[in-house]
């Protein structure tokens, strides 16, 4: 497969799944401030700051909008164009880069990340933000769960494949480490998350619900909601397809599927990162986490993720231009200084 | 059939009868593809006719509209040019087809087979012997001036002596309903794609009309073409790799390139994807470096190598003449062709066939002044107010003046053009392009438009013509101009099996 080809690929499903969870993020706590309605403005603009944070670019954010509230945060974060993240944003780099790659992806992919595209820069779709939020994000994440349904159903088993395995679940484990930390301001620097109230266990459901989590937790711990339990679920499920832990071992598997390397050998940088990493999601504890301080292990946590992504670039996909006639003028280049030198020591 | 649950009305025309978005039509005076003078249908429309009558209006509005959002859905669209919003429109498709009856079809094959095998012969010997020069048949001045004639090329085996591969001919009728050529692109032709794509589109939107009509398939062009680049492969390659090399997604070519690539499951690849190391082309791929022996070029010569023709070129791939030359990559269409659709060289086309065939040419030109000739200069200098003069090495409209329609300050400008450089200008007879009914969206009925015909040919092992090709339609009122930068639209081509 092309090398720019594969780029494309992986940076297509990157941007569909970012565009996914920025829109669930969005929904998720726009639906949680209607219950709200006590707080003030400025405690309001205090919870909507995280989740710039979470999703975007805050200072960008501060220049474009200043005060932080549920109109502005969802104007940033779903049409902005010039917040690189906003959901926009991201489908269209999406498309752009499917664009590119037309002939490797199939026509119903195509078609409906087309349509998703349209639909977006069509004046309906800010009117229904406006009038209905709940069904416009509906449509963005049936729209996002229907192309990955179509990939799985239509897609050959190849390597474009598991590139755009690997930009997906690279992406979804970033993002669900991400909405977690939206609520880093009430983390201890150490230690775990002390129990919620009422209304603070309204909040870590929404985090939940931003992960699409709620039901697999309940399912697991019913339905007393503790941040400890909430933390330790999405970072270290085995089982939830959107854990941190669940998506770097879909992540190590694929990229071992790309160089065909055994579960035990790495052949590049990327698979050492991602096997470790794997290793170490495996086998550390809440307990352990908590002590670190979960904002600092998922600070942490990200940078790991940043460095997976790189070591895939330089492994795959940057391939440093060395022409024969670039070979041959350092050749000759060093043959001169040679000839030079001898000439100097015959001196 | 039972009629659709939705639509209590009749059929809106009984047998015979015209449906009421033709109601009204009148030739007006021009060739008009579908009625004849006295405004009867010709007899090979008349079974296209009878079903879409039966069409109720409603109904008929409903697939127009269907139509366009399939396309918008598709992404076949093209970029606007310095529209930073990245506005993007569709190509505007017409649901009326043009119908060319067997008989008829059969005629223009065998012209178009004689034009292109003629062009290849021509190819062959100007780069060779250059007998056709030697012999007086064409002034060895018009060759070795064209702007497109590669000299570095003289005396190189071209593989499978094949210059043109692909060739996009230009086909108009005149007031007669005679065809004639208008040019012919021996470059990188394009349009293909949406020949295809209007098929797609057309039997998705009239699904039972295919049936009975009896209308030749268009579907192998793809493998057509695959077959084509495959039998040009270098000596010795038993599975040979073949890619298809774009400008990239910024060209407005682009969704046909892909389409193009996937339906011969073949890879598009950029310039900056290949490599060349010991006169071996190679690809970068994930696994490294892979070979590449095809190349379906979709690039000009001036940008395929930076270190042979234009330096700038960011297109190209350094060092790809070398390999080229070296034997060890074949591309298609070869280098060099361009001197072939130099528009004074299509002056001769008539000649080479006689030259090289030993026949009449059975599509004629269009009738040509050359500008270099002192008797025709003269004629063009006085009649431009009547001709279209065309710069000779210009393509898709460009350098073109439209003598009747051109204010006095663009006459004097191509007036001193072409006394400055007379090489590079010819000069036609305004043809009054036949018509074809086409819906108008302003007026909600048909209206007679001007249309041309591409066909599109492949040179390999055997010589084969599309049946149809790509109908182009002028929108505006009384425009001649099909381009679609410039309001043109296009149709689906229907060639039939019988001759109605």
């Amino acid at each position: 497969m092309l090398s720019r080809v594969a780029n494309s690929l992986y940076w297509m499903s990157r941007y569909l799944e970012r565009a996914d969870n920025t829109a669930r993020l969005v929904d998720v706590n726009l639906q949680l401030f209607l219950d709200f309605r006590s707080l003030d403005d400025r405690a309001l603009a205090d919870r909507w700051i995280p989740i710039v944070q979470s999703a975007g670019d805050e200072t960008l954010f501060n220049t474009l909008h200043g005060r932080a509230s549920g109109r502005t945060v969802t104007e940033f974060l779903v049409f902005q164009p010039e917040n690189h993240n906003s959901i926009l944003a991201a489908v269209t780099q999406a498309r752009e880069n499917a664009r590119m790659v037309r002939d490797q992806i199939t026509i119903e992919v195509w078609e409906e990340l087309n349509r998703l595209y349209l639909f977006l820069r069509s004046p309906q779709a800010r009117q229904q933000l406006d009038s209905s939020p709940v069904e416009f994000f509906h449509e963005i994440k049936a729209s996002s769960l229907y192309l990955q349904g179509l990939t799985n159903a239509t897609v050959v088993r190849n390597e474009g494949w598991l590139f755009q395995q690997a930009g997906m679940y690279l992406e979804r484990a970033d993002k669900t480490s991400r909405i977690l930390d939206v609520r880093h301001t009430v983390f201890p620097a150490h230690g775990a998350p002390a129990p919620v109230n009422q209304a603070g266990a309204l909040e870590w459901a929404a985090v939940l619900r931003s992960c699409s989590a709620w039901d697999a937790y309940k399912s697991m711990h019913g339905a007393d909601v503790q941040p400890a339990l909430v933390a330790e679920y999405l970072l270290l499920s085995p089982e939830f397809p959107r854990s941190v832990r669940f998506c770097v071992q879909a992540l190590n598997a694929t990229l071992r599927g790309i160089s065909g390397s055994a579960s035990d050998r790495f052949a590049n940088d990327a698979e050492r990162l991602s096997g470790r990493l794997l290793a170490q999601l495996q086998f550390t504890t809440a307990a352990e986490i908590f002590g670190t301080g979960l904002h600092a292990y998922i600070d942490e946590l990200q940078a790991r993720l940043n460095a997976i992504g790189e070591a895939l670039f330089q492994a795959y996909i940057f391939q440093p231009f060395l022409t024969p006639d670039n070979g041959q003028l350092q050749q000759q280049e060093e043959q001169q200084q040679q000839r030079r030198t001898a000439a100097a020591v015959r001196r | 059939m039972t009629a659709p649950a939705h639509s209590p009305s009749p059929p809106e025309a009984r047998p015979g009868e015209l449906p009421s978005v033709l109601h009204g039509y009148a030739p007006a005076g021009f060739f008009d593809e579908m009625f004849q003078p006295d405004g009867t249908l010709r007899p090979h429309y008349q079974k296209f006719v009878a079903r879409f009558g039966s069409i109720p209006r409603p109904e008929l509005d409903a697939k127009r509209q269907a139509v366009d959002a399939l396309f918008l859905r598709q992404g076949i669209t093209f970029n606007v040019y310095g529209d930073t919003q990245g506005t993007e429109r569709i190509f505007p498709f017409d649901l009326l087809p043009r119908v060319i009856p067997a008989a008829e079809w059969e005629k223009l094959e065998a012209g178009l087979v004689q034009r292109i095998t003629a062009l290849n012969l021509f190819l062959h010997d100007i780069y060779h012997e250059q007998r056709i020069l030697k012999d007086g048949v064409i002034p060895p001045y018009f060759v070795l001036s064209a702007r497109h004639f590669r000299r570095e090329f003289v005396n190189f085996q071209v593989p499978g002596d094949i210059y043109i591969h692909v060739c996009g001919t230009d086909l108009i009728r005149g007031a007669d309903g005679g065809y004639l050529v208008l040019e012919d692109n021996a470059r990188c032709p394009s349009g293909a794609s949406y020949l295809l794509e209007n098929r797609r589109a057309m039997r998705r939107t009239f699904p039972g009309f295919f049936e009975g009509t009896g209308v030749r398939p268009v579907d192998n062009y793809p493998a057509e073409l695959l077959a084509v680049l495959q039998h040009v492969a270098p000596a010795g390659v038993a599975e040979p790799t073949v890619a298809l090399l774009t400008p990239g997604p910024y060209n407005s070519a682009y969704f046909e390139h892909t389409y193009l690539a996937r339906q011969m499951g073949i890879e598009i690849v950029e310039g900056r994807d290949l490599v060349v190391r010991d006169q071996r082309v190679f690809m970068r791929t994930t696994k490294g470096e892979r070979p590449v022996h095809v190349i379906y070029r979709r690039i000009d010569d001036d940008f395929l190598d930076p270190t042979v023709f234009r330096a700038d070129s960011a297109l190209g791939v350094p060092g790809l003449i070398r390999a080229y030359r070296a034997g060890n990559v074949s591309l298609a269409n070869s280098v060099g062709t361009g001197v072939a659709d130099d528009k004074a060289m299509y002056y001769f086309v008539p000649r080479m066939i006689k030259y090289y065939l030993d026949q009449e040419p059975l599509i004629p030109n269009v009738p040509t002044y050359l500008a270099s000739e002192d008797q025709d200069r003269a004629y063009i200098l006085e009649h431009l107010d009547e001709l279209v003069v065309k710069a000779a090495n210009e393509a898709g409209g460009y350098g073109m003046l439209m003598g009747p329609q051109a204010t006095a300050a663009e006459r004097e400008s191509f007036r001193a053009r072409i006394i400055a450089e007379p090489r590079n200008y010819i000069a036609q007879p305004m043809v009054a392009l036949s018509r074809h009914p086409t819906f108008i969206e302003e007026t909600g009925r048909c209206e007679g438009r001007h249309v041309d015909l591409r066909p599109y040919i492949l040179y390999g092992q055997k010589t084969t013509v599309v049946p149809g090709g790509l109908t182009r339609v002028a929108l505006r009122r009384g425009s001649l101009v099909v381009n679609s930068s410039q309001g043109g639209g296009s149709k689906d081509t229907w060639v039939l099996y019988a001759d109605e």
